[in-house]
């Protein structure tokens, strides 16, 4: 074990373990031992020590284990990893989308120890910094959603799903044991959900809620997907008005963007609201994680499942915050707990919230008005080509009836830089997002024209808002001065280092609290998380752009 | 304690108001136990209670514990002052902090008269 390369000058051992080996000595020396083997030899039970030898004793670590290696080989080797995959322009969608972390949020939060690595934010007098970021999201998912209280946060939109799912149970203990998916929610979603009911034995049930309207029969909670996985824009007040009027919980999983156009799922008349805030300046990461979340009416706030920030007062009566209810699950409920949730992903909840406070409400519904436009121009233009969409309602997603040639436009889009996600063999299915710039809206354009049955078409400006009748949204949100109060990178800097003055992380010592979160996350480790190789993938992306990640 | 009331191992106390309808809360006993209590989960009107089974939860700042029935009928009315005012439980548990009326057929045999609830709970 004394052996370099392990404790080379800059190894990642010597940089990351705090002994160096004149210290090792003299301990083992005190100790009694020759060297750390021969100690480890004698404190570990030879029944559980590993058999490298074949002789029923103890092997030596460095025999199973690879030689370590230096950090800027450590870097060397994950800079391979990731340019072994390839990155195209995601437009297939389903949860996931682009968007700009804008730079001052990457550097100041997801690149800053006193942000990555803090502790759980049990000890309000040590956290009031991120307890204040973690109000901030709240907020946002309240104004947004419609509903009156949100935990911050979840690891995604799938998971939040599932906690809903259990939440309608535990709330409408006698509505038997059925819950409703629509047919039209996202797959990922669909997958934890049915993963969550098999575990419980409840019986899920696929209902297309936009054409079928809700069904007769029991059952104790349905989920609403708004808008759908297709795309589809669609009424769905008539559907939660009759969930709820037998007792059982609507809840809607939500698109955060596309609430700054349409009506809230509180205003739809929702129970509960749950979704993901991954396109708030969270990259696609292959999936994640991202903050999800989980948003209710008042009067389920005691089954919120996970984390939740309250404003109180501190010992001198000033506006304090601090975890409510959250502890509660953990230290008073413990087997009786909501839920076994206790993971956050509190950096990235911060990070959307913050993207909220840079953009503000007025930024927010640029974002989403540009989105739904732009893809109302592409709608126009692939509908005077020769197109036919299978559905005019839309905000950011289109499906495109390609009869016969779905696999080769695909191939086009991807020689182009795009990825689409097909239906069979006749339909593409693409959704727009905030980083599609009109030189990409020509790209996709040109990428279909060999494909129409009309091309040569151009593109022209169009308004989004088709088939949205009554499900404009009205009410306005993010009327808080912290999202009106910091729009130029400066003052968004100073903000977020105001706020990470107030948290003690290991940035400044140690935390007297530990445990899974202990966040020693080295910097080595924590490069590779903005690089495009890693975090610009899609999860559906083709397995062979993805073979480094998925190796 | 009082002397007019029945009493349940689980610790609710029955007062018998009229003929097959009861009023039930939790005794002092119960309530000094669990500490200050800060959330009651009831049944709702017309909710069905049998005796010896589950009926709600009682949440204190350092446990939660179910609420038992003391016994089996209807549900008439609960009282919306102890859910919106939990600390009555403490201050009041034989009058305000009352939780609930039900109508009954007949209270079961094995409910404690006040003599034998305090043996029970000294024993």
């Amino acid at each position: 074990m004394t052996a370099s390369p392990e404790h080379a000058h800059d190894s990642f051992v010597r940089r990351h373990v705090g002994t160096d080996p004149d210290t090792q000595r003299h301990m083992l020396e005190v100790l009694g031992y020759e060297s750390l083997d021969e100690m480890l030899t004698a404190a570990v039970p030879h029944t559980i020590l590993l058999d490298t030898e074949g002789q029923g004793g103890a092997g030596s670590a460095a025999s199973i284990v690879p030689e370590g290696i230096t950090e800027p080989a450590a870097l060397a080797e994950l800079r391979a990893l990731a340019d072994r995959n390839t990155v195209r322009r995601s437009l297939i969608g389903l949860g996931y989308h682009g968007t700009h972390t804008p730079a001052v949020i990457q550097r100041n939060v997801l690149e800053n120890p006193a942000w990555y690595t803090a502790y759980t934010p049990y000890q309000p007098e040590i956290s009031q910094g991120r307890l204040e970021a973690l109000l901030t999201f709240q907020t946002m998912i309240c104004d947004l959603t419609g509903m009156d209280v949100s935990n911050a946060s979840t690891l995604d939109e799938a998971t939040s799903a599932a906690e809903a799912l259990m939440l309608a149970r535990r709330t409408a203990k006698r509505n038997g044991n059925v819950f409703l998916v629509d047919a039209d929610t996202l797959p990922a979603t669909k997958a934890v959900l049915k993963g969550r009911a098999d575990g419980l034995g409840i019986e899920l049930r696929e209902v297309d809620f936009a054409t079928e309207g809700a069904p007769e029969g029991e059952y104790f909670g349905a989920l609403i997907q708004y808008p759908g996985a297709s795309g589809r824009v669609w009424d769905p007040r008539d559907v939660i008005s009759e969930v709820k009027s037998t007792k059982a919980v609507a809840i809607v999983s939500a698109d955060l963007l596309a609430l700054t156009m349409l009506a809230s799922p509180g205003t739809l008349g929702a129970d509960v609201t749950v979704g993901t805030s991954q396109r708030f300046g969270i990259p696609l990461g292959f999936g994640g994680p991202h903050a999800g979340f989980v948003a209710v009416r008042k009067g389920l706030e005691r089954q919120l499942p996970g984390r939740l920030v309250g404003v109180s007062v501190d010992a001198e009566g000033n506006p304090a915050y601090r975890l409510s209810l959250q502890t509660r699950e953990q230290h008073i409920r413990r087997e009786k707990a909501t839920s076994a949730i206790t993971t956050a992903q509190v950096l990235l909840a911060v990070m959307a919230a913050m993207y909220a406070v840079y953009h503000g409400p007025e930024g927010l519904t640029r974002i989403g008005r540009t989105v739904a436009d732009r893809t109302a121009a592409l709608a126009d233009l692939l509908r005077r080509s020769g197109f036919e969409l299978v559905r005019e309602s839309f905000f950011d997603t289109l499906e495109v009836r390609a009869t016969g040639v779905a696999a080769d436009l695909s191939a086009s889009l991807r020689d182009a830089g795009y990825l689409v996600h097909t239906g069979g063999d006749d339909i593409v299915h693409l959704s727009l997002d905030e980083t599609i710039t009109p030189a990409d809206l020509e790209a996709i354009s040109a990428a279909f024209a060999p494909h129409a049955p009309n091309p040569g078409q151009e593109l022209q400006d169009a308004d989004s808002g088709s088939g949205w009748d009554g499900l404009v949204r009205e009410d306005p949100f993010l009327q808080h001065p912290v999202f009106s109060s910091f729009r130029s990178e400066t003052a968004m800097m100073r903000y977020l280092r105001r706020l990470a003055d107030r948290d003690f992380a290991l940035d400044r010592g140690m935390i007297p609290l530990g445990s899974c979160t202990m966040k020693l996350n080295s910097a080595t480790e924590m490069a590779g998380i903005t690089w495009a190789g890693f975090n610009a993938l899609h999860p559906f992306a083709p397995a062979r752009t993805s073979r480094a990640t998925s190796r | 304690m009082s002397a007019e009331l029945l009493y349940s191992k689980d610790h609710e106390w029955v007062r018998v108001e009229s003929d097959g309808v009861a009023v039930i809360g939790v005794t002092d006993y119960a309530a000094e136990q669990l500490g200050d209590v800060v959330y009651v989960d009831l049944p709702e009107v017309d909710d069905e209670i049998t005796a010896g089974t589950e009926m709600g939860e009682i949440e204190s700042t350092k446990s939660v514990s179910d609420l038992f029935s003391p016994l089996s009928g209807t549900v008439l009315e609960i009282n919306d002052a102890v859910v919106d005012t939990p600390e009555l439980v403490n201050s009041s548990p034989f009058e305000e902090g009352w939780l609930l009326k039900a109508r009954f057929e007949q209270l079961p045999d094995d409910l404690l008269s006040a003599e034998d609830y305090k043996a029970f709970t000294e024993s």
